[in-house]
């Protein structure tokens, strides 16, 4: 995938030069050949170019298309800081002699004009591949949890109606079953928050008033931090999360545990600080449908 | 070389084509600016600068007020920096952490980047370099000004108030900018700021736009137009574009923190699930409005500038802008992208997901691109002489090139995801905007400081003010892209310890040090050609355009006798009658060398 982000030119470049032999196809062959090959042997083994790898299926694609736009924008970053670099060194004043007062060169005008659009033309399309991946939503997701977000802590509520509420001074964590596709749906009781895990490549914001959905597949398990990033008032900077990803058969213990002791000690369940609806838009009994706010 | 294209209108003489300009401006009689002098009119002194409708002092006034907002601001993102530079810093409060990041952005975006450029360079040297003897509307002209002043003072009064200066970010996403969750004057001073700051922008584009439409001297075609003349035009077409909406946006804010109108709040939605929320106010809705404005600002900050650097480059090269139509069309060609890529902004908002807006950011790289090899165009093959002004426009080339690399990323949805609201955006925003307003900034101050003053700056305090300032840049910057990569957010007042953010985040408090040195060394620079004035004259750098023919600085109404404009450059025309510009070359040239011999 990551491959044929960057290598298409160079792909098609060679498989001409096999069919049509002209004047210097031996060079041009061998250097297109080389790159090509490179990328292809390499793969997953391009550099990370400083983007962690991800952890969700739908990190590992916009980790592939990171490693597109870096190279992308590594080649011509550097040939137009050549081509600046070179001017600045060749031309420096060395006499008063005027240098000649052209103005126009029709063809080189057209070319870095009708190149840049190609680039971006090919970048746009594996934007959109790559868009349409990390933002599908399964039919049929095997879990589903309802994620809140409030000043200044998190909520997730799962489908039997256990709940883990914890804010600034106890970070609360979101238990979900690796391999398996993870729907979250995403509000906020108060103002705008952004729901980011850095190792998941992605960040969305909690909106009031706007449910929005997506999915996750962790591949491995592990503990993930989270962090609200969109600024939300004064403790925004307090306002931390961990996801936590186990076994399918793990997570289903740890569903049945947690109904258990909410039912045995109701008194104890985890509870929204005070004040969390007065500012909002949404109810935390949204699962029941239609409930008009305020009441 | 005498057979250069002359239009009929102008007297074919070879030297001193003098035209005496009918009076363009109502109640000001014909007898003034024969002599070329410094003449007295209407009051001076401190009286001068509060009651005068000259652009030129009104020019000036908006470049000091703006410089003060952006030392204020500077002095800001010091404490923002230091307060970073440990992990739980206990310098700042959370709350006047969030008070100095709002009113920094705040007052660099609203109170320096803009009106320095459209307010300040452009008020100055649009009417010189058109030939006009001031703006269209010089009592609008004023009125900009103390309504931009009014604004700025307002603004800063935020930090007199119970609760401090708005702390929502320059942004005001709402509902934290609603009165629940921000209440207190802070907000409503910040608001009322740029209501009025906005009604000054918007006067100041409409007197742009009709400056330059309607007072060009005789000769000054639109295809004789300098760039930065061009760029402000289109400059301010974009702020005709833009500011009504954030005005109205700003009053329904101000009306939903006062008269609980809730255009931008979500309270008594009905939740179904599944389907959308109706009957409601939305907080999408201020983001629509505000990137609608948002980022048309973001080019009405950056094309004056691009105009600066269009200016510098070629007299420094002396050779003539390289692709000038090319460079025209793809201005235009920015400003009316920049009209349909607000959502960017919003992609991790989930809402506006259309890969339309995808496509139009990336296409903006387009036109910047060509603009890029216009830039590189015009010093090839040229005799580069590195002066301040030089080197500042070398410096924004590196820097915007870096910016605009990223800004590429962001355009794509899915790296957004992944990057939004980090240090990598804050990164990449800083290398674009401090790029262009401060190294294209300060190369218009150092290159058009001898007109404004008659006086040079040194050079070599220049030097050290551009050095430090461009290793500083890159040593702020470049760490921020990698912590922001690593995941840390913006607008946190503290992070963890654990994670290994502090290193780069030393290493960036140290860079914001060393630009905070080389603004000293502009100061120093101030007082030392105010003290040891070395006097400039008309023209010390054999510039290109108008304003380089009249004195330093310019006599009331500007031109008592204009050369013949027959080129984009009339001033080196009339310098260097033998090197006018051959449009095509190699080819064009040789057909001019035998048209004598046939």
């Amino acid at each position: 995938m990551d491959s044929s982000l960057t290598s298409p030119p160079h792909g098609t470049s060679a498989s001409t030069t096999e069919i049509v032999p002209v004047r210097r196809p031996r060079r041009r062959r061998v250097g297109a050949g080389l790159v090509a090959a490179a990328f292809l042997l390499t793969g997953c083994q391009l550099p990370t170019f400083g983007e962690y790898k991800g952890s969700t299926t739908q990190a590992r694609t916009e980790y592939h298309l990171w490693q597109g736009f870096f190279i992308a924008g590594l080649v011509v970053g550097v040939f137009v800081l050549m081509l600046i670099t070179w001017a600045i060194v060749r031309y420096r004043r060395k006499s008063e002699e005027i240098p000649p007062q052209h103005q126009y060169h029709t063809l080189t005008e057209i070319i870095y004009t009708v190149v840049p659009i190609l680039i971006v033309l090919v970048l746009f399309v594996f934007t959109v591949l790559a868009e349409n991946k990390v933002t599908a939503l399964e039919s049929n997701p095997a879990t589903s949890i309802h994620v809140y977000a409030f000043q200044w802590g998190w909520e997730f509520e799962y489908p039997n109606g256990v709940k883990v509420i914890g804010q600034t001074t106890n970070d609360p964590t979101m238990v979900v079953p690796t391999g398996e596709t993870v729907r979250i749906r995403l509000d906020s009781y108060d103002v705008l928050h952004g729901f980011y895990v850095p190792e998941f490549n992605f960040s969305r914001y909690a909106t009031p008033g706007y449910s929005t959905y997506f999915d996750l597949n962790v591949i491995h398990n592990g503990t993930y931090r989270g962090q609200c990033t969109q600024l939300c008032g004064l403790y925004h900077s307090l306002m931390f999360f961990n996801v936590k990803s186990v076994s399918p058969a793990d997570y289903a213990t740890w569903l049945r545990t947690e109904l258990a002791l909410a039912k045995a000690h109701p008194s104890s369940a985890p509870q929204l600080p005070s004040g969390v609806h007065a500012g909002g838009g949404t109810s935390s009994n949204s699962n029941a449908g239609g409930l008009p706010y305020g009441d | 070389m005498t057979d250069v294209i002359a239009p009929p209108s102008v007297a074919t003489e070879e030297t001193a084509t003098e035209l005496t300009l009918p009076p363009q401006v109502p109640g000001h009689g014909i007898d003034e600016g024969h002599s070329g002098g410094h003449e007295d009119h209407g009051p001076s002194g401190i009286l001068k600068w509060l009651t005068s409708t000259d652009h030129k002092v009104i020019g000036l006034s908006y470049m000091i007020t703006s410089l003060v907002m952006f030392y204020l601001a500077g002095i800001m993102a010091l404490l923002i920096r230091l307060q970073l530079s440990s992990p739980h810093s206990s310098l700042l409060t959370f709350g006047q952490f969030n008070q100095l990041f709002t009113m920094h952005g705040s007052l660099m975006l609203y109170l320096f980047a803009g009106p320095f450029a459209f307010g300040g360079l452009a008020n100055f040297i649009v009417p010189l370099q058109i030939g006009a003897p001031d703006m269209a509307f010089p009592r609008l002209n004023a009125l900009s000004y103390w309504l931009y002043l009014t604004g700025s003072i307002t603004m800063m009064m935020g930090f007199l108030v119970a609760g401090g200066a708005a702390s929502f970010g320059w942004v005001a996403y709402t509902p934290l900018a609603s009165s629940t969750s921000s209440p207190g004057a802070g907000g409503d001073l910040w608001i009322m700021a740029l209501a009025l700051t906005g009604f000054s922008a918007i006067f100041t584009g409409v007197n742009l736009v009709g400056t330059i439409f309607y007072l060009r001297a005789p000769g000054m075609t639109m295809f004789r137009m300098p760039v930065f003349t061009w760029n402000m035009l289109v400059t301010g077409i974009l702020i005709l574009i833009a500011f009504p909406v954030l005005t109205s946006a700003l009053i329904m804010l101000f009306c939903d923190r006062h008269f609980s109108t809730h255009i931008y709040t979500a309270v008594g939605c009905h939740l179904v699930s599944g389907a959308p929320y109706s009957g409601c106010g939305s907080p999408l809705l201020w983001q629509n409005l505000f990137w609608f404005f948002g980022h048309p600002e973001v080019y009405i900050l950056a094309l004056p500038f691009f105009g600066i650097v269009t200016e510098v480059l070629p007299v420094f090269s002396r050779k003539p802008v390289f692709g000038y139509k090319g460079m025209v069309f793809a201005t235009m060609a920015i400003a009316a992208l920049s009209t349909g890529v607000w959502a960017h902004h919003m992609f991790t908002t989930g809402a506006v997901l259309l890969p339309f807006f995808s496509l139009l950011s990336l296409l903006i790289a387009v036109p910047t691109g060509i603009k890029f090899f216009n830039w590189i165009g015009t010093m090839w093959h040229g005799q580069l002489q590195f002066s301040t002004a030089m080197l500042f426009s070398i410096g924004f080339l590196f820097a915007f090139l870096m910016g605009g690399v990223t800004g590429i990323m962001l355009a794509a949805p899915p790296l957004d995801f992944a990057v939004h609201d980090t240090y990598f955006v804050v990164a990449h925003f800083h290398q674009v905007l401090f790029g262009t307003a401060v190294m294209g900034g300060f190369a218009g101050l150092y290159y058009w400081y001898p007109k404004m003053f008659g006086r040079m700056l040194r050079e070599n305090l220049g030097k050290w003010h551009f050095w430090l300032l461009f290793i500083g840049f890159w040593v702020t910057f470049m760490p921020q892209y990698i912590v922001g990569l690593l995941g840390m957010p913006r607008r946190v007042a503290s992070y963890p310890s654990n994670l290994g953010w502090q290193s780069y985040n030393i290493v960036s408090t140290v860079g914001a040090f060393m630009i905070g040195v080389s603004f000293f060394i502009l100061l120093v620079n101030f007082v030392v050609s105010w003290r040891n004035p070395i006097p400039a004259g008309d023209n010390p750098w054999d510039a290109h355009t108008l304003e380089w023919f009249t004195t330093s600085p310019p006599p009331h109404h500007n031109y008592t006798h204009l050369p013949p404009i027959r080129s984009e450059r009339p001033t080196w025309d009339y310098n260097h009658p033998n090197d006018l510009t051959v449009p095509h070359g190699k080819t064009a040239r040789l057909k001019k060398e035998k048209v004598p011999v046939g």
